[in-house]
């Protein structure tokens, strides 16, 4: 048994990009733990059942369940993919929530409007709120590169400048006044179900996962497979070495940010193309941005890392319904995905103690690296 | 035997790395007492360790033939001993009197007294001869000027051990000789002093005694009168060295490079930092330019590859105008860098090594095929430069370059930029911190790209090299071109004239 550890450990400490995938999973066993001593201060009797509520949530209702989890997980998935698109690119988007506004809001407008459509209706929504979320990130990019304005000023002060946008535009195009929200979308904008319906019966899943998974793959192929991608990772992790190298660094900086923008503002479409969901007229940000942010820590900024965080995610809040039936609000689940960052945050901690325990158990030394490199 | 200081069995460990091995070293009183050894043979971190920077993993430590265990600076300094650091750790916008008192500042009734403390420094500073204004600022006074007072806060704390890392490598050769001369007094006065160093005419000038470190283990103690600097090289490197490069003379033929009154205005802000410069660099020569760190040499080659937008002048390479162009094109018309700061500017340190080597070129058709990347040609170029320049590192082509020796990491972009085969080849300081093996490949290397007809521009701070392996040298100071001169007709002393602005010449 002893031996098996120790070979498995080996094994581990032989893949470059393991140590961080463990520092990961244990950033996460941190977080469900301390939310377990949370819900033990709150309420230490129905703690326990609570917690395995948490860990079980998707599998109680079965299928339908299961598809209410990657249904949840597809616009964080998208957010997450942003802010870590933009993040491998030395870029830091938080305003992923104000691009996924104005995608949203395209969507909307053109789910309520443009019914001749027909068919291709809830794709040339979706394009059209990717290009209007591509513009919106671009300009703290063109800010960046041309005026040296720091992207994480510009763009969380573009998130408010969208979210009024969004408010001011609801109201003057497709308000819905009765109940101080958008316009129901046609049905012709509904994102479709195809054969999801028949898998997870009863629940609200559509391909928006699918195209999620589809913009990981391009995204994946194009930092780790493509010149592009090698010269958008140049910049990334070091700028001076790129310039050395005659790359276009502010070219390089506003094309990453349209495309860490246009994921977002696809993102906010996937979300809002659905029967019974509104855009309502309330000063509130958006937090799938935010949480984009997390889901990016978390998944190591890889593009798979991401979607698998994020199905983590909707996993999680998923328990945090569920929860609901004991005497807990599901703020437990926020506080959990809370310490979650705290401890992906302290990733490169968590990976020297990853690394030394490895070490003192196999005796094999471990490179730690910040980054990931292309594969 | 009387000894002031004595480091018994000293092993500290580093991950992946023993620095200090079992090391020996004793320090007499009122001895000056050199630590000879390469780049990473553990003479820092022993000191570091004396110093309290570093906690050591076995071994005690005695001063005075006490036991101590020193946990942090502090407890360094109320044992006495003081340290001045490679790098100076002046405050810039602070006086000299500021910084000497910064941390041990005396106070009445919490108010500092400035007054005092001022002329206590100006009576240290008569009594060693370590003259320097108490009122100037430390960005206002030269290197040399600011090692003065580096020596004054150790001084102005009591310490009565010194110990000096690598004191001379910023300076030039007449504030060095003044150093001596200031170690020496320093003993008379009855400190011990311990000198870090690489450099053997410096041990065999001013030290007593030296210990040699190699690997992270003490090698030998010896007196230095009774040693030879080949002995000393010897038991440094752990082989022979040779001291003379073998250099047939320069054969220089048609121009390369053409500078024109080139001018050059800071990054921020509007001092010239490069005035009018005119030189030709030309096939088959090393041509060198000389100078004090901090002289307009850096800003020179930002303009001459792109780095850094040019007020005036035009740079000819093979009678194109560059000046204009953009970074990417200049090198593509042929110009090879090997940058100043290997870390920030050669390399992205979290790409492999198979990926670094492609830094310059993986736009070109070699490397892709429709914008995607051809790792087979990428894999099959890093063997075939990792042969061809012995590119060492723990994983081949997929290391970290971060997790890289700097020698290794320097012949990578060496290799890198000696491939392109372009007509010119730029090196600014291409040995800086490396270790005696690297350096020889390196300037062999150079000297075999001269020989194939390239023109090599090497900038260098360090008077060996300019002596060694140059052709021809042009002195640079303040920005501006102040000699010409020729290696084999002048010695380091006259070089050392025209670094420092004393002696200028005509520059053709």
């Amino acid at each position: 048994m002893k031996n098996l550890w120790k070979n498995t450990l080996t094994l581990i400490a032989k893949r470059s990009n393991s140590i961080q995938v463990l520092s990961s999973l244990l950033a996460i066993v941190f977080g469900l733990l301390f939310g377990l001593i949370v819900m033990l201060i709150v309420n230490p009797a129905d703690a326990f059942p609570g917690f395995f509520t948490i860990l079980t949530g998707p599998f109680q209702a079965g299928m339908r369940s299961f598809g209410n989890m990657f249904y949840r997980a597809t616009p964080i998935i998208f957010t997450g993919l942003s802010v870590a698109f933009a993040f491998r690119t030395g870029l830091f988007n938080i305003g992923a929530t104000g691009q996924f506004t104005i995608g949203a809001f395209i969507a909307v407008y053109i789910g309520v409007h443009w019914g001749f459509l027909g068919p291709f209706h809830w794709a040339v929504a979706i394009f059209f709120a990717l290009v209007g979320g591509g513009l919106w990130g671009a300009l703290p990019g063109l800010l960046k590169a041309f005026r040296n304005v720091h992207e994480v000023v510009s763009s969380i002060m573009l998130n408010y400048v969208a979210m009024y946008l969004m408010i001011l535009l609801v109201r003057r195009t497709v308000f819905f006044g009765d109940h101080a929200r958008s316009l129901a979308i046609q049905d012709s904008a509904e994102l479709p179900k195809w054969f999801l319906g028949s898998i997870f019966p009863g629940s609200s899943i559509n391909i928006g996962i699918f195209i999620a998974i589809l913009f990981v793959a391009v995204i994946h192929i194009v930092l780790n497979k493509t010149t592009f991608g090698y010269e958008l990772q140049s910049v990334g992790f070091n700028k001076d070495a790129a310039k050395y190298a005659g790359m276009n660094e502010k070219r390089n900086i506003v094309l990453s940010m349209l495309i860490a923008g246009a994921i977002a503002g696809a993102g906010g479409a996937t979300f809002f193309l659905v029967g019974g969901r509104y855009l309502h007229v309330n000063a509130v940000l958006m937090p799938q941005g935010f949480t984009g942010i997390a889901v990016a820590l978390l998944g190591l900024s890889a593009p798979i890392g991401v979607l698998l965080a994020g199905i983590f995610y909707g996993f999680l809040e998923l328990g945090g319904l569920f929860l609901q039936g004991f005497d807990f609000t599901s703020e437990i689940i926020d506080i959990i995905i809370a310490v979650i960052i705290y401890f992906s945050a302290l990733s490169l901690f968590l990976q020297k103690f990853v690394a030394s325990y490895i070490k003192k158990v196999t005796e094999t030394d471990i490179e730690i690296s910040e980054g990931a490199d292309i594969k | 035997m009387d000894y002031v200081i004595e480091m018994i069995d000293i092993t500290k460990e580093f991950p992946g790395i023993k620095a200090n091995d079992c090391v020996n070293f004793k320090l007499k009183k009122q001895e000056i007492h050199a630590l000879l050894g390469e780049n990473g043979a553990g003479k820092s971190t022993l000191m570091s360790v004396l110093f309290g920077l570093y906690q050591a993993d076995e071994g005690h430590i005695r001063v005075n033939g006490n036991d101590v265990h020193i946990r942090n600076p502090n407890d360094a300094n109320d044992l006495n001993i003081g340290m001045v650091h490679q790098h100076f750790k002046l405050v810039h916008n602070f006086t000299v009197t500021e910084n000497i008192i910064l941390g041990s500042e005396d106070t009445k009734y919490g108010l500092l007294t400035y007054k005092e403390a001022r002329e206590k420094i100006k009576e240290l500073s008569e009594r060693y001869k370590l003259r320097v204004n108490p009122d100037a600022k430390i960005e206002d006074i030269s290197v040399g000027q600011q090692q003065r007072v580096e020596i004054l806060k150790m001084l102005y704390r009591q310490a009565e051990i010194l110990i000096f890392d690598e004191p001379t490598a910023s300076l030039t050769p007449q504030e060095i000789e003044e150093l001596m001369k200031i170690l020496k007094g320093l003993t008379k006065e009855g400190k011990s002093i311990v000198l870090i160093t690489h450099k053997l005419n410096e041990i065999r000038e001013v030290a007593d005694r030296c210990t040699i470190l190699r690997k992270g283990k003490s090698i030998s103690t010896v007196e230095v009168k009774g040693t030879t600097n080949e002995e000393l090289a010897e038991m440094m490197v752990g082989r022979k060295v040779v001291f003379e490069l073998e250099k047939t003379k320069a054969k220089p033929k048609e121009t390369v490079l053409q500078v024109s009154n080139l001018t050059i205005k800071e990054k921020e802000g509007n001092k010239e930092v490069v005035r009018n410069v005119n030189f030709k660099a030309r096939r088959g020569e090393i041509l060198c330019i000389a100078g004090i760190e901090g002289n307009g040499q850096t800003e020179l080659i930002y303009g001459l590859v792109g780095m850094l937008p040019i007020k005036e002048g035009s740079i000819l390479l093979n009678d194109k105008e560059l000046s204009t162009l953009s970074i990417r094109k200049r090198s593509l018309s042929g110009v090879s860098h090997i940058p100043e700061d290997r870390q920030r500017h050669g390399l992205v340190l979290d790409f492999t090594l198979e990926n670094n080597l492609i830094l310059q070129n993986y736009f070109t058709s070699k490397y892709h095929h429709r914008g995607f990347l051809k790792f087979d040609t990428i894999r099959d170029n890093a063997e075939k430069m990792i042969d061809r320049f012995d590119i060492r590192s723990s994983r081949g082509p997929v290391s970290l370059a971060r997790s890289m020796s700097g020698g290794n990491q320097q012949k990578l972009i060496l290799g890198r930029e000696i491939d392109r085969n372009n007509d010119l080849l730029i090196a600014v300081q291409p040995t800086r911190g490396l270790d005696v093996g690297a350096i020889e490949f390196i300037h062999q290397q150079l000297i075999d790209q001269r020989d194939q007809g390239k023109a090599v521009l090497l900038v260098s701070l360090e008077l060996d090299e300019v002596m060694n392996l140059s052709d021809r040298i042009l002195v640079m100071y303040e920005g501006e071109l102040v000699g010409e001169l020729d290696p084999s007709k002048i010695d380091e002393k006259e070089l050392g004239l025209y670094m420092a602005g004393s002696k200028r010449g005509e520059v053709s």
